[in-house]
This record gives structure tokens, sequence and C-alpha cells, in this order.
């Protein structure tokens, strides 16, 4: 299982990235191999204002469907819609393949949210 | 978890096991997506060994599970398989099974893992003789499906019998592979031609591994449920649970071809004559979705602001690329075409019925 250093991670296995004011939003490596095959990807509307654990989005697999809920609370600047056709993407790359990026109405939402170690912990017990 | 003589061979070929009613089998290997086109365009090697086998044996055999079954075995003759539902009195199903005529008095009956002890006791249940033995011998059996278009090539390499004359739903008891005994039948549950090995439980480990040898050079590789399952559904092949149940009768999952309804008294047969005559409340039928979303078991199916149905399997077609679903509606919504709304997640999609089978092979 691959854990990058310099993300965030959510316990519904969502990782952030931060540039500046925005929020990089996926799944984890952990969540796209207990998925599976990745075959349908819902995407959230762009200027959608959402909450902490707001649903923002769902991933299927073949056999599995997934909601993807928000770490952070803000509006949805933007979408990746290469997902919509490519959903595979997400199984080769989870970490390049974002979904959504939401502008930050508060950072210190961040806080809460796991290290790469704390994450990788999380995943072991998990298992 | 209860497992197969194969589960060690499993863990080693990195499958992801799973609680498969009870069974501990891989889901997958490598991928269910890699797997299922293997299937369709070389070969696929599966564990099938948590199948029920249940042996009948003695005089009135044929009698008894003609009154069991609502498919015809009077024409049957050694060597050959036919698949039948079993119902309940009221014309619910019991289960789906391929009768194996082994000799003049003896069957076995293949049955769904699930249901093996449900079966069983229903069979004895309903047996009112002493001259017929009725025996689970599930746990003597491993079994071993090989699928696709490469299966009798690769077989063909272990057997010095010649395949192409194991036709379609027959099979020759006692043959040697690679030094191992089979009964061979050339039967599987993906809409592909193939084979199903039964062995004795101790020899299918050594089975397993001459197979994958012999199919090395192929495109053999090992395949999970996940595949299974979407094989099947693709070739539109019923599924226990899903498109039959005690509640669904096999005339409503649009098997008609194994209800003879002319054939004399069985168990179901009243309900099922009824059922007919009066003509079906609800069908399942195959749909396509219109608008993007994912069909899956259990959906709701609405048309006119009323429920109309359900969805009994759903999911992307992988061979297709297309997300389709079968799903049992009310007669009126299931001609070809009709248009119903699937429930999706809070969301209403539209859909639209399709012929089936989605997939058929060339």
């Amino acid at each position: 299982m691959k854990v990058l250093e310099d993300l965030k991670y959510a316990k519904g296995h969502e990782w952030v990235r931060v540039e500046g004011n925005k929020a990089y939003i996926g799944i984890t490596d952990f969540a796209q191999d207990e998925l599976g095959d990745i075959v349908y990807i819902e995407l959230p509307e762009v200027g959608a204002h959402v909450e902490v654990d707001d649903i923002i989005g769902s991933i299927e697999s073949v056999k599995a469907a997934a909601d993807v809920y928000s770490p952070v609370s803000g509006e949805i600047v933007e979408v990746n819609e290469e997902l919509e056709t490519s959903p595979e993407l997400v199984n080769e790359d989870p970490y390049d393949a974002w979904i959504a990026v939401v502008e930050m109405t508060d950072s210190g939402e961040l806080d809460n949210l796991m290290d790469a170690e704390e994450y990788e912990k999380f995943c072991e017990e998990e298992a | 978890m209860k497992k197969t003589p194969l589960y060690d061979t499993h863990v080693a070929l990195g499958g992801k096991i799973i609680d498969f009613g009870g069974w501990a089998l891989p889901v997958q290997y490598s991928s269910i997506l890699n797997e299922h086109h293997a299937v369709r365009n070389a070969a696929g090697l599966f564990d099938v060994s948590h199948m029920g086998e249940i042996l009948i044996e003695g005089s009135g055999a044929q009698e008894f599970i003609q009154q069991m079954i609502t498919n015809d075995i009077s024409k049957m003759s050694p060597g050959r398989i036919v698949y039948s539902p079993m119902c309940y009195r009221n014309g619910g199903t019991v289960d789906d099974l391929l009768v194996y005529q082994l000799d003049t008095n003896r069957y076995l009956l293949v049955v769904n893992a699930s249901n093996t002890q449900k079966d069983y006791e229903w069979l004895r249940d309903n047996c009112n003789t002493k001259d017929l033995a009725i025996k689970d011998v599930s746990a003597d059996y491993g079994l071993i499906a090989i699928q696709g278009p490469a299966s009798q090539k690769i077989l063909q390499k272990l057997i010095s019998i010649p395949l192409e004359e194991i036709r379609f739903f027959r099979f020759v008891d006692n043959v040697e592979v690679a030094g191992v005994k089979a009964l061979i039948s050339r039967t599987g549950y993906t809409g592909e031609d193939g084979f199903e090995l039964y062995v004795s439980s101790d020899q299918t480990v050594k089975l397993w591994e001459e197979i994958m040898e012999a199919g090395a050079n192929e495109g053999l590789v090992p395949a999970g449920l996940g595949a299974r399952d979407t094989l099947r559904f693709e070739a539109a092949l019923p599924l226990y649970g899903q498109e039959l149940s005690p509640n669904i009768s096999p005339l409503e999952a649009g098997l008609d071809r194994f209800v003879k309804l002319n054939k004399q008294d069985f168990i179901g047969k009243d309900a099922l004559v009824e059922q007919s005559e009066e003509g079906l409340k609800r069908k399942l039928e195959g749909f396509e979705m219109i608008d993007r979303g994912m069909p899956r078991t259990g959906y709701k199916v609405q048309a006119d602001g009323k429920d109309i149905g359900f969805v009994t399997s759903g999911g992307l077609a992988p061979t297709l690329k297309k997300n389709v679903g079968l799903a049992l509606v009310r007669i009126q919504y299931s001609n070809l075409q009709d248009e119903f709304f699937i429930q999706v997640r809070g969301k209403s999609l539209k859909a639209r019925v399709i012929s089936t089978p989605f997939y058929l092979k060339q």
C-alpha cells in the first residue's frame, strides 16, 4: 500500500493535497485496492458549497459502491472531468487522480486530518 | 469459514479471499475485469468446489426426480445433463440445478452451494420410498471449471480421448486427466465454451496445477468469483438468490423452456399452470441505462410515478462496456424498448428494456 508523505488523510480514505487555500481531494491507494476495478465515478457540481463529511461524489467498482466525503468545508471550484470517461485512472494512480478541488473556508479543519504515519497505522488497524 | 481443497492455492496465487455464503473463496486474483476478458478471449480457471453434489440412486430414481423438478428427464440417457429449476408447491423456486445421469438408476444433482443442505432436506422430505438412497456427497468432490474459447485446446493436452466428441451438456466419467480420474462435462456458467471437471477432493490441487501449466502459453488465468458473476450476468444466466428465489417462479424468471407443463405431475405444477393460464403479473427483463449511472441488485424500478419492480442484478457489462441490468418488473412494462426509471442512490435514472442475453458468444 502506497501512502504519500506530503498529503493529509481522512478516515473515509480520502487524501487532501493543499495548494494555498485550495484542497485537492482524491481517494487513497488503500481505498482503490479495496474497491477493485473502478468503472464509474460521479463528480460533484462546481459551485456547490460543502461542509466536512458531505458527500462530494461516488465511486463504483465492478462489485461495490462507495461515497466520497469532503474532508474540508468550502466551495467546489473544480472537478476532474477526465474521470467520467476514464475512471480506471483512480486505480492506476490514485494520488494523481484527484476528484475535486475545494476552496477552503477554514483551513484549521486540516488539523483534524491524519498525516501519512497516522494514516498508515489507521489502515493496519482496519485491515 | 469452510475451505475448498484449493484454499492454499488461492492464497499462494494472491487471491483476495472473501466470505461467500460461508465459503472462503477468492473474489479476484489480479482484477475482475482482466479475468473477465481473459475468459472471453482465451480461458480462465475457476474453483467451484463449493457447489453441492447430491447423489440419488435406486429403482424409481428417474420417477422421483421427475416429481421434484420442472424440466423433463424422461428422454435422458447416461452421459447427458439437464438443467432444471426445482419448485415449491406455490411455484416459488427451491433452487436451480444440473441433473447428471450417471447410470440407469443413478443421478447426480449439482446444486448451488448455499442451497445444498436445504435441497438435500427438501428431497428427503419428499421421498416416500425406501428403495431410493439420497446422499449429500459434496465433500467427496472437488470441482474445477475451465471456461473460454481456448479451453478445449488446453485440456486436450492432458487427455487422450477427443474432447470435441463431448458435446454441450454431455459428460464422460472416469477420464484420465494427467493421471487424475475425472468426470468431464461440457458445461459452465460464463456464456463461453468450456468444461467442468469433477474430481476426488484430494486430487483437486494436482488437477488445478496440471491445467494451469498446460494453459501457461494459451492465456489461461485463474479467475475468481467476481469474474464468474460478471460473466454469467452478461450471458443473462440466472443466479439463485437474485433472479430466482422462493418468491420468484421460473416462469417469471423467463425460464419457460425448462418448465415442462405438459409432463406428468411434479411439485409446483398446479401453481405454474395457473400462472401460465392467467398470465404472468411480472417478468424478468434486461435493460440498459440511458442516463449515466450504475444499477445494482435491489434498486427499485419506477414508472408513471409507481414502484413497478426491482433490479435483480446490475452493473457494468465489461465486454459490452455498457451499464445494464436484469429487473423483475410488472408485465405491462416488460416489452422491448419500454422505458422506466431505476432509483439509483437517491436519483431517478432512465433505462430501456433490451433483449437478453446481453452477450452471446460468436
